[in-house]
Formats: C-alpha cells, structure tokens, sequence
C-alpha cells in the first residue's frame, strides 16, 4: 500500500530540467529521504508534492487521488499534509501559539479551545512551553524550527514534508531537531525529507533516495545506499558529504 | 556600589569630553547663524524686504483669516487621510487578487494607478472643481471644497496603492509559500500573513506621503477654496503686503514637523526591528 506515489513527473524552470522522469513511492509510516548535491532538485520535488509547483509531466497521487488533476482543489491536499521549510517558516507578527492555532482554527475549523490544547500539548512535547506567548523573533533558530515543526503537525497530517529543516541552524541547535523528528519516526509518523544530515538518514530512514540533476539515480533502504551504493555518483557524492 | 578609582577618573573625562563638546556645539551654531542673519539683514534689499515679508503689524492683522482658512487645510487633511488609506489599500490588494471573476477589478485598478499617479496633483485639482459641476450630475457635490478633496484623494490613492503594493512585495516569498502549504486560501494568505506584514513595512513611506498631502492641501486654494494660502493671498494683494505667506509657511511647518519627526523615528525603529530579526 502506498500513501504518496510519484510517476514519470517532470518539472522544469526554462529550459532546465529540475526534475526528470521522477518515480517514488511511499507507504504508511516510510521515512523517506531525498539526498543529493545543491541544485538536484529536492526542493523542487517536495514543493509539487505540496503542489506550490505544478508539474510539467507525470502524476503524483496521494492516498490514491491524482492530485496533479487540475480539477483538484489544491488546498483540500495541503490540508492533509505538514511542510516545513528550511528558514522563514513562522509569522514574525504572531505569537507563537497563534502561528501553531491559527491553520487548524481557520482552515480545518476546529474550535479556539481544543487548538490551543493541541498546541500547548506540541509545544510541550518539543520542551517550548514556556515560550508560547513569545515573538519567534526572541527564539533561537532551533526553536524556531521546532515550533514550525509542532505547527506543520497541529492539524495532524497524514504526511510530513521536511525540506532541510536543520540546514540554516547552527551545529549545536541540530541534535535538538533530529532528536525531535527521530521521536515523530518513531511513533509512525510518515515523513519524506530533504536533508543532508547523513547520520540522521542512515539510521531512520526506511528508504533513501539519491538524486543528481533531476533524476533519482538510486533508490533503497540506507544500509545499501549509503553504505555499498551501486552508482558511481552515488559514491562521489557520499565522499564529499561524509 | 562602589565604584574602582579608574572607572571614577573615566567618568570625569568623559564629563569633560562632553562638556566640551557642548560649548562647541552652541558656539559654532551661535557664529553660523549670526553669520547668516548678518548677510541677509545686511544686504541691500533687507529694509524693503523686512517691511514687506516681515512686518508683524500685517502678520497680526492677517492672523485671523489665514488661522482660519487653516482650519480648512486640516480639516481637508484630516477627512483625506483615511480615505486615501483605505483607497490605497483597496487598489493594492485588488491588484495581489487571482481569482478570474475579478480580473475587470484588475483592470480598472490598474488603470487607475497608471492614470492618476502620471497627473499632476494641481491639475487634477482643477480638473474635478471646473469640470465635475459642468456636468450637472445629481447627488455629486458642487462645493468646491469637496471636489477638491475628492481629486485630492484620488491623486494621493494613486500614490499610497503604490506604497501598499511595494510593501506586498516586501514580504518573504516563504511567508507566502508557508501559508499555502497550511491549506490557506488566497484570501487568508493576504488577510492574516501578508498585509500585516506588508503595512508594518510601509507605515514610513506612508507617513512621508502624508507630509507631502499636508501641504498639498494649500492646492485647493488654487480653485478659490479659502484655505491658508489663498487667505495669505487675498491679504497680499490687497494690503501689497506679503507678511501673511510667511505666516502660512510657519504653520505649515509646525503642522508637518511632528509628523516628520514621527516618520524619522518609525523609520529607525523599524530598521532596529529588522537587524536584531535575521534569523527568523
Ligand atoms: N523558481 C525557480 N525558477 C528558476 N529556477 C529554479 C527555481 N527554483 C529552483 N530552480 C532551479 O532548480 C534547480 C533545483 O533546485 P532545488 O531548489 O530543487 O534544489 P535542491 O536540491 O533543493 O538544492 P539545495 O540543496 O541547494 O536546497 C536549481 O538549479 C535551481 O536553480
Ligand atoms: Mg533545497
């Protein structure tokens, strides 16, 4: 069974490729990550799953609805998916706890109570309830990403996408992210991911992807990609990251 | 709290430094203006000048009829100001829409903006108050007041709905980019991420703008609405006296001075906003 399937999608800016005859799947419960040098066009692939890009060719189905057709409402898909992003995710104007309550009060209509419950249970969870009334302008980057985090998770998506969320913190602010998302891996959460932390993919990811300049040249769980890759790339590119 | 003997002799230097500084201060400022004002009042012309710009018989005289039209001018600014802003706003985000049904809405907002903001304020003044009541239109205002105001606002709209859009493209394509992937309509994205954002940016620009429509309001005097300047006038060439136009001046800028003192501090504090918020 499979929640996200990618089929022959093809996105190009111009007369550059970013993503070329794509094909992926991910089942319930999968942590699937996409690496691959800057410029392969793991952005671009999360940003047509969320449909902030529309794809040039191929279908992308979600729970079994071709979610490319253009007759789909794209936010009734949004709604069922959390995306984080690698910086600038929070509202600056707005405490925290009003970026987390927010969507699921005017989007998914759930009451002012029960979304500030599921809020402060989040914020919780990732250690940040004391900072609920605060400005994400007085947190640290780390902080800020794991209430982008609680905030992509407050309408309980069935998939997750992550697009380098630890790539603009600092080193020691890192541990703190991935811990958090080993947790939601842990628990099921379905998640498909850009990243380059390496360490993090080989040790929760179900499947890894390596993309180079749009395709996916190899696919497979981390203990085979990341440890005796087939490709040649695949090699290269793992030299200069590890 | 004591307090270590080196940290006792900085602060008396620095009392010193500061002390010294501020006699400079003053001093240079007391030459350069004796400097100036001995030029001006030393040359040639300043008797006839200092009798016809500078009399304070004519300027007590003159008083209550420029006051009084000046009351006009803020009242014109004061009934203008949110009308522009809610114009300006309106034009803005009509221009940010995508949905298909509004593309007329589109169209016209952006004739509007191209139209009015190439005309010249004066012109569009005289404009609406010789040609709109040409037209005899029912329940359109004949006062030349109103219609002065009228093109007066729709000339300023121009400008502000500008000021919006530029502020509406100020905001982070992220901001954007994380509303939509919360599921948010257009509508919502504009209404809850962007324009909160877009005017926090632009209050500066729109204050700036505000100044220039403070003084613009004497344009009104132009069609014979008896505001400040067109009661200066009146006094001027009637008294061959021109003391009132300094008297006008001066309330001007003690009407625009707050505000552009008002605008010099958001300007900073925003900056100061902005640096210590990088990393968002
Ligand atoms: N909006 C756009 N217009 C034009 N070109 C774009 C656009 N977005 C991305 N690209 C190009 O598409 C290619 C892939 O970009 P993408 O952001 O998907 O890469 P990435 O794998 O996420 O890289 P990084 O690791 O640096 O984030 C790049 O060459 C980029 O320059
Ligand atoms: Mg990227």
């Amino acid at each position: 069974m499979t929640l996200l399937s990618l089929a022959g999608v093809k996105k190009s800016y111009g007369d550059k490729m970013v993503l070329d005859d794509v094909d992926l799947a991910v089942a319930p419960h999968d942590v699937v990550c996409l690496i691959g040098a800057s410029g392969s066009g793991k952005s671009t692939l999360l940003r047509c799953v969320n449909l902030l890009e529309q794809v040039d060719d191929g279908v992308i189905e979600f729970d079994g609805q071709d979610i490319t057709d253009p007759r789909v409402d794209p936010r009734t898909v949004r709604r069922r998916m959390g995306m984080v992003f690698q910086a600038y995710n929070l509202f600056p104007h707005m405490s925290v706890l009003r970026n987390i309550t927010l969507a699921p009060q005017i989007v998914h209509t759930v009451g002012q109570d029960e979304s500030r419950t599921r809020a402060m249970e989040l914020l919780d969870r990732f250690g940040l309830a004391d900072k609920a009334d605060a400005r994400p302008d007085q947190l640290s980057g780390g902080q800020q990403q794991r209430v982008a985090l609680a905030r992509a998770l407050a309408a309980r998506p069935e998939l997750l996408l992550l697009d380098e969320v630890t790539s603009a913190l600092d080193p020691e602010l890192v541990g703190e992210m991935l811990a958090v998302l080993r947790d939601l891996a842990a628990e099921g959460t379905t998640m498909l991911l850009a990243t380059h932390e390496m360490g993090f993919a080989r040790d929760v990811a179900t499947s890894v992807c390596f993309l180079h300049e749009g395709r996916i040249l190899e696919q497979g769980p981390p203990s085979q990609v990341l440890v005796e890759p087939r490709e040649e790339r695949t090699r290269q590119f793992l030299r200069r990251v590890l | 709290m004591s307090v270590s003997a080196v940290e006792l002799e900085r602060r008396r230097v620095r009392r010193s430094q500061s002390l010294r500084r501020a006699l400079l201060a003053t001093l240079a400022t007391v030459v350069f203006f004796g400097v100036v004002g001995l030029l001006v009042t030393s040359s040639q012309g300043w008797p006839v000048v200092k009798r016809t710009f500078f009399d304070p018989h004519s300027a007590v005289d003159a008083f209550p009829s420029v006051i009084k039209g000046f009351g006009l001018n803020v009242v014109m600014f004061l009934v203008a100001e949110p009308v522009i802003l809610v114009l300006g706003a309106a034009v803005a985000i009509v221009r940010g829409t995508r949905s298909a049904a509004l593309f007329p809405l589109r169209v016209v907002a952006v004739l509007y903006t191209d139209v009015f903001r190439g005309i010249p304020s004066i012109l569009l003044v005289f404009l609406f108050a010789l040609g709109v009541p040409a037209l005899r239109l029912t329940g359109v205002p004949t006062s030349l007041f109103w219609l002065a105001l009228i093109a007066l606002v729709v000339s300023y709209g121009a400008y502000v709905a500008e000021v919006f859009r530029a502020g509406i493209e100020s905001v982070h394509p992220s901001q954007v980019a994380s509303a939509r992937a919360l599921g948010f309509s257009n509508a919502q994205t504009m209404r809850h991420v962007v324009l909160p954002q877009a005017v926090r940016n632009v209050v500066p620009p729109l204050l700036n703008d505000f100044v220039s429509l403070q003084k613009d309001t004497a344009l009104a005097g132009a069609v014979g609405v008896f505001e400040a300047l067109f009661a200066a006038r009146d006094y001027a060439n009637f008294h061959f006296n021109f003391t009132p136009y300094v008297v006008t001046a001066v309330l001007f800028v003690a009407l625009t001075v707050p505000l552009a003192r008002l605008t010099d501090y958001l300007g900073r504090r925003s900056l100061g906003g902005r640096l210590s918020g990088v990393a968002r």
